[in-house]
């Protein structure tokens, strides 16, 4: 090689592993990204959950992020001809609100739509039948249950080893991320150190392993200008460590997701809805495409 | 899991003597250490160190299970894949067969309304065997506020299940299946949960009953024997007698009172519970058995918070306009544990008609149904329920409600 073309290249030596933004770029698009079912939400995500990063999802008691967390593990699952993944989820249970009936009644409900769309658009081509049942799905998530803080370290530490043994996992979802660490916790300096190698270990699974990571936070109140306002929880240095930050909350009579932060994606709020089916648009989003 | 012993954990020899020789006992307190930290304290390599905290970890983590296999056992091996129905159709319909094992459920709403009604009767089905719907099995009823009534039990049954009861021998086999315990501190409440959590299983205890934990913060300050007090006195209908030295409040705002106290006194509001909280959930998953809370209601503060610093910044809504869903009660007991129930069920009163709501629920809709107290205990006026949209499903109402009923259901003025 002439020399012309080996400096560039030695230049490039002392940061083995790390790449190009062009390359990113190209890479970002090859990585579809994950749907809510919501179209809404989808859009302001940049068109759903994207893989390689970490995502906080918080809200107040009811406000569906468990509805959010369960559905992206089914999601995951839409077969690549379909528009998704096709692949598998891991679910990480810190509370108990893991309820299989509800992930059988998302299952089954995103089954239906596939099957729908099916029937729709697929009239000529006869070999795309469905053969999802809800039970493949439900057969797809492995669900792991928590029961402390020190369970929750064991776990993101072994995540890498489980997902080197299932490649095809593409999501894993931690409900909530919060638990344990809110009680009993004396040492605060402690919690953050905990917290931010929790936050480390996860961002590098996801880059490493090209999946998302859905992390569910709680809320608590915090004292800012005079008034106390609603705040995710885990603290101040918690909120640098994920990569996105969305917020549920309560507009009127609608439930709302905004962008609290991103790297790449505009602060914007869409409407979502809660239904029987899972995720979906919310009511007036409906009606608006329906006018259409 | 966390207290395992890094001795029995089964790394090398080498490595596992230098965890000893530095104190490090459980893998606790191993992975409370970040591996930098480990580097310097135990004065060895960084693959070793990775390797050893990889190695416990790979030890103390939770097994897996596909959601799948989760759904097979449950179906297979518990009563209505693990629900215990409460007799009300259209609950039980919304809640997928009834109370979910596992979990805490929770009832929240304003004095008098239902909640320990509602109690009683879930001991009842508890208790009765499984060919008349129950769980076969005994309960324990902790009874904070001394509201449980055997008499209005024993009602309840006899008008309920009257094959049952009026059959010799039944209602006393049946009562005798519900043990009541009135604890007279928070720390000796604490104290016998760690034990019932060992007797549970050999005690074929298929229920456990808090009634109440808002009592059990509030209720243990040292005004909450006085009050106590005042309650059984009231139920004996003889004269109050006020000590002149403590104002006190009328017994509707006791909860308030008793807690804007203990904010003035400088007890810290956050998580009280805190511990109470999580050893309860993981009673309640360890043992697949449900757990039935209940909550009161306070006042909503006006300085409460209610939204978020963007929420604030974007429109800089008035305070006022919080109040808007017309509600100024608001669950006891803060945030923290509204987000540790599973399923939250709030009983309020609208223009003199009571509802039940679901207000949290993983697996249904928004949905409220009218009830009423009758001999017989809750009965639902409309098994269809009406669907909410919007946070008026979480508010708590207590218009056109008297506070104080009597068993017959009547209210007195």
């Amino acid at each position: 090689m002439s020399q012309k073309e080996v400096v560039p290249l030695l230049m490039l030596l002392p940061f083995a592993g790390a790449q190009t933004a062009w390359d990113m770029l190209h890479e970002d698009e090859m990585f579809p990204r994950i749907t809510t079912s919501c179209l809404d939400l989808d859009n302001i995500l940049g068109g759903g959950i994207n893989c390689k990063e970490v995502t906080e999802i918080g809200g107040v008691p009811g406000m569906g992020k468990t509805q959010l967390g369960i559905q992206l593990a089914v999601n995951v699952q839409i077969p690549v001809d379909y528009g998704g993944l096709g692949a598998k989820a891991i679910y990480i249970d810190t509370e108990g609100s893991f309820m299989v009936e509800r992930v059988l009644q998302i299952a089954e409900a995103c089954i239906e739509d596939m099957t729908e769309c099916n029937g729709l658009l697929r009239k000529d081509f006869q070999a795309g039948q469905l053969k999802m049942h809800p039970n493949n799905i439900l057969e797809n998530i492995f669900y792991f249950r928590v029961c402390s803080y020190t369970e929750q370290i064991a776990l993101t530490n072994y995540l890498d080893k489980f997902i080197s043994e299932h490649k095809d996992v593409k999501v894993v979802i931690v409900d909530s991320v919060t638990f344990h660490f809110r009680q009993d916790f004396d040492d605060m300096a402690l919690r953050t150190r905990l917290l931010s190698g929790i936050a480390l270990k996860l961002m590098k699974l996801a880059k490493e392993h090209g999946l998302a990571v859905v992390l569910l936070n709680q809320v608590t109140t915090k004292y800012i200008e005079g008034s106390f306002q609603l705040t995710l929880a885990l603290g101040d240095s918690w909120s640098h460590s994920c990569t996105n930050r969305v917020i549920l909350y309560w507009n009127g009579n609608e439930r709302y997701a905004y962008i609290d932060k991103s790297p790449s994606l505009r602060s914007a709020s869409a409407p979502y809805s809660v239904t029987s089916k899972g995720i979906r648009n919310s009511a007036s989003t409906c009606k608006r495409i329906r006018m259409m | 899991m966390a207290n395992k012993l890094i001795s029995e954990i089964g790394l090398p020899k080498s490595i596992a003597n230098i965890f000893a020789a530095r104190n490090i006992v459980t893998a606790k307190d191993a992975l409370s250490l970040t591996e930098f930290q480990l580097m310097e304290l135990l004065d060895v390599g960084w693959a070793e160190v990775t390797s050893a905290v990889a190695h416990i970890s790979a030890i103390v983590c939770p097994p897996y299970q596909s959601a799948l296999s989760l759904m097979e056992q449950r179906v297979k091996n518990e009563h209505l894949a693990g629900h215990l129905p409460t007799g009300l159709k259209g609950l039980d319909e919304a809640l997928c067969g009834g109370i979910p094992f596992g979990v805490l459920t929770e009832l929240v709403g304003p004095a008098g309304i239902g909640k320990t009604q509602f109690c009683l009767k879930l001991s009842l089905l508890a208790s009765l065997p499984s060919s008349y719907g129950g769980l076969d099995g005994h309960v324990i009823y902790i009874d904070v506020e001394s509201k449980f009534s055997s008499r209005r039990l024993i009602e309840i049954g006899a008008k309920s299940f009257p094959e049952i009861f009026l059959m010799k021998g039944m209602a006393k086999k049946m009562s005798g299946r519900i043990l009541v315990w009135r604890p007279a501190s928070l720390s000796e409440f604490t104290e016998r949960l760690q034990q019932i959590k060992v007797s549970l299983h050999q005690n074929e205890v298929k229920l456990l009953v808090i009634d109440s934990m808002a009592a059990l913060v509030s209720g243990f300050s040292r005004f909450g024997s006085i009050f106590k007090e005042i309650k059984s006195t009231i139920s004996l209908a003889l004269p109050i007698v006020f000590p002149k030295s403590l104002p006190l409040p009328s017994i509707a705002n006791f909860t308030d009172w008793a807690h804007s106290r203990e904010c003035e006194q400088g007890i810290p509001r956050q998580h009280p519970l805190g511990w109470h909280v999580s050893f309860i959930k993981s009673l309640a998953e360890f043992s697949r058995i449900p757990i039935v809370v209940t909550n009161q209601v306070r006042s909503q503060s006006s300085d409460e918070a209610c939204q978020f610093s963007f929420q604030v910044q974007r429109w800089k809504e008035t305070k006022e306009d919080h109040a808007r869903y017309g509600s100024h009660l608001v669950a006891a007991l803060g945030v923290h544990w509204a987000h540790a129930v599973t399923i939250r069920l709030v009983l309020e009163a609208k223009s003199g008609q009571r509802f039940l709501k679901v207000s949290k629920s993983p697996i249904s809709a928004p949905l409220a149904f009218p009830f009423d107290i009758t001999a017989s205990g809750m009965s639902l006026l409309s098994d269809d329920g009406i669907e909410l949209t919007g946070p008026d499903i979480n508010a708590i109402h207590s218009q056109g409600h008297s506070d104080i009923i009597n068993f017959t259901g009547e209210s007195l003025q």
